[in-house]
């Protein structure tokens, strides 16, 4: 096992019942790297990504996060990671410095690591004037900047996100991109799933699922030669019809 | 240990935030209860008043109006009604118009004066049967009251004969000398309200984590299962204490129920006693997905507890296997150890049987609740 891989997946299954939702997937990602997952509908990604952060129990297989395996060390990986889900999910009805202290509070930050924060997180969001109002009143855009920032209040190894863009406007889509770039340069190891195929360029590697399993995994540019076509789009296209 | 202290008070500051900033949770919290506290202790009374009583008097003599008269001068009894036939009669008790029905037979005077002895006949719309029978028990007072040598005849509807003894009995009520049913009721509902607010409140405020998404994000910290549990439940805690608090003083206040026995005490078991129902509330929420399943289940078992509580009806009169079924009630001990402490001034040994079994019922519940709380699935 190399150090650099932090995630490392083997022959991972998760079957609910007769149904197999994911079918002995295998997969490394590496310090650093920005690693797109994606699929249709339905493919069985959220049950994945529900297994690597640890609130799902594989059926069978092998996965390590952070150098913790899923199956024994669940708690300890859930130290070393942040997780933005598809539904938003901080609360409405705390203000947005109240949401950052809760978040910062339970992962075990100190009162002043807290302050320091939160200071940082709201002046880079550009969220100043509305500190103190409810979340819950913000627009959608800003929601899920801030839920991003604050899935990474405890400087996690790696960052998993469930379609973090989904139904936001192109300019902060634009923003929000600009941020995992600003994660991973940090070193922080960002596992994201979209719908978008321009994103999916952003990514360092993309894997497609297709009915519970991988069926590509590489570079956008060499899947592009691979399927000899000219974008992502028409990569998903060719998979996802089968 | 500093720092589990430290994420339970960010979880208690984070829920007391979003509890009074829900401006419809407020008012459920603390005038509902007040609202009920006040008209359900007036309004939920076990005595029988203003039995309307009707009367066929074929005698028609001085002895016969005399008797009537008693009845009249009853404070228990209102709406004298003359029937000149039984069949009128019959048909008013049938319209609901009469429950209570004398029946004085001719040459009743006469027969009562040459054999110093006498029949009546009563009839009593037996429908409610607790009221009838504390009807009876009026009747047959004011009938031997009258004369001892009387005796009562019931006729129809129940069995039960009334036998006219000589012996007279002078009741004694202790610990509520007046029979004042607001002082037996009164800390009985205080239970009640108690145990349903921090029920309902601890029962649904999981779930609805469950429902808005913010559980799952929850689960993906390294928080642990107990910390998270007891950062949820204590603000409740505290929400039933203050219940306890704000229902002792209207019961002071506003029905002047003796409060004889030690108010550490009543606060000692109540801080117990809440444990128990914010673990079954908490235990309850972890098997279901949405608040209106949470409430449904929860109002089964408030019902059952309520009327099993033996605060409406005594449990010494429900069938041993139902007595059995109390055991496992927490509202019972509560209900008895309020109306101990509170109007005979039980001491800490004389509750300390309700008290232990409390702590037990308290301790298995939240484990139940804790273990039953997965963070994985």
């Amino acid at each position: 096992m190399s150090i650099h891989n932090v995630i490392q997946v083997e022959g991972l299954t998760k079957k609910f019942g007769d149904f197999t939702a994911v079918n002995a997937i295998s997969f490394k990602v590496e310090k650093g790297e920005i690693f797109g997952f994606l699929g249709a509908n339905g493919a069985g990604k959220t049950t994945a990504m529900k297994m690597l952060i640890g609130i799902s129990i594989p059926s069978s297989g092998k996965a390590t996060v952070a150098g913790f395996d899923v199956f024994t060390h669940a708690e300890s990986i859930k130290k070393s990671i942040g997780y933005m889900s598809q539904k938003f999910a901080l609360y409405d009805d705390l203000t947005v410095k109240e949401n950052i202290t809760f978040f910062g509070g339970i992962y075990g930050l100190s009162r002043k690591r807290i302050r320091q924060k939160s200071a940082v997180l709201i002046e880079e969001l550009g969220l100043e004037k509305v500190a103190n109002k409810l979340v819950g009143a913000l627009p959608l855009g800003w929601k899920q900047k801030l839920s991003f920032s604050v899935s990474m209040i405890h400087d996690p190894k790696i960052v998993f996100l469930d379609e973090p863009t989904g139904g936001v406007d192109p300019i902060t889509r634009r923003q929000f991109w600009e941020m995992i770039y600003k994660a991973a340069n940090q070193g922080i190891t960002v596992f994201v799933t979209t719908h978008y195929m321009d994103e999916a360029e952003y990514c360092d590697r993309v894997s497609i699922m297709v009915n519970g399993k991988i069926e590509a995994l590489d570079t956008p540019k060499k899947l592009k030669e691979q399927f000899k076509v000219a974008n992502m789009n028409d990569v998903f296209l060719k998979l996802a019809r089968g | 240990m500093g720092n589990v202290m430290k994420t339970i008070l960010y979880i208690i500051q984070k829920e007391f935030k979003q509890i009074f900033r829900n401006k419809g949770m407020l008012p459920i919290i603390f005038v509902m209860p007040i609202l009920q506290l006040v008209i359900l202790s007036n309004a939920a009374t076990f005595e029988v008043k203003n039995i309307k009583f009707g009367f066929i008097d074929k005698d028609h003599t001085s002895t016969s109006r005399a008797l009537v008269e008693k009845f009249n001068a009853s404070t228990y009894f209102d709406v004298l009604t003359d029937f000149s036939s039984e069949a009128l009669a019959s048909a008013s008790m049938l319209k609901g118009e009469v429950d209570v029905l004398l029946n004085i037979p001719q040459y009743f005077e006469r027969d009562f004066q040459k054999d110093k002895y006498n029949t009546l006949g009563v009839t009593i719309n037996a429908i409610d049967g607790a009221a009838a029978g504390l009807e009876n028990v009026y009747i047959t007072q004011i009938v031997q009251r009258f004369n001892q040598n009387l005796k009562v005849d019931l006729m129809q509807i129940t069995d039960q004969q009334v036998q006219a003894i000589n012996i007279e009995t002078i009741p004694l009520f202790w610990y509520n000398e007046t029979l004042n049913y607001k002082t037996f009721m009164v800390p009985g509902i205080l239970v009640l309200l108690v145990t349903m607010i921090t029920l309902f409140l601890s029962g649904m405020n999981i779930v609805r984590e469950k429902e808005i998404g913010t559980l799952e994000q929850i689960n993906v910290t390294p928080i642990k299962k107990s910390q998270f549990i007891i950062g949820k439940l204590f603000p409740f805690w505290v929400i039933g204490m203050g219940l306890l608090t704000v229902g002792l003083i209207l019961a002071k206040v506003i029905f002047n129920v003796p409060m004889i026995g030690s108010l550490p005490l009543m606060y000692l078991y109540t801080s117990v006693y809440i444990l128990v129902v914010l673990g079954i509330g908490l235990f309850i929420s972890n098997f279901v997905d949405t608040q209106q399943q949470a409430m449904f289940i929860s109002w089964f078992f408030m019902v059952i507890f309520i009327l099993m509580s033996g605060l409406f009806t005594p449990i010494e009169s429900m069938p041993k296997w139902a007595q059995t079924i109390t055991e496992f009630n927490p509202i019972k001990y509560f209900v008895e150890v309020m109306r101990m402490v509170m109007l005979k001034g039980s001491r800490f040994n004389d509750i300390l049987p309700q008290l232990s079994k409390t702590a037990l019922y308290a301790f298995v519940m939240n484990g139940l609740a804790v273990w039953s709380y997965k963070k994985t699935d």
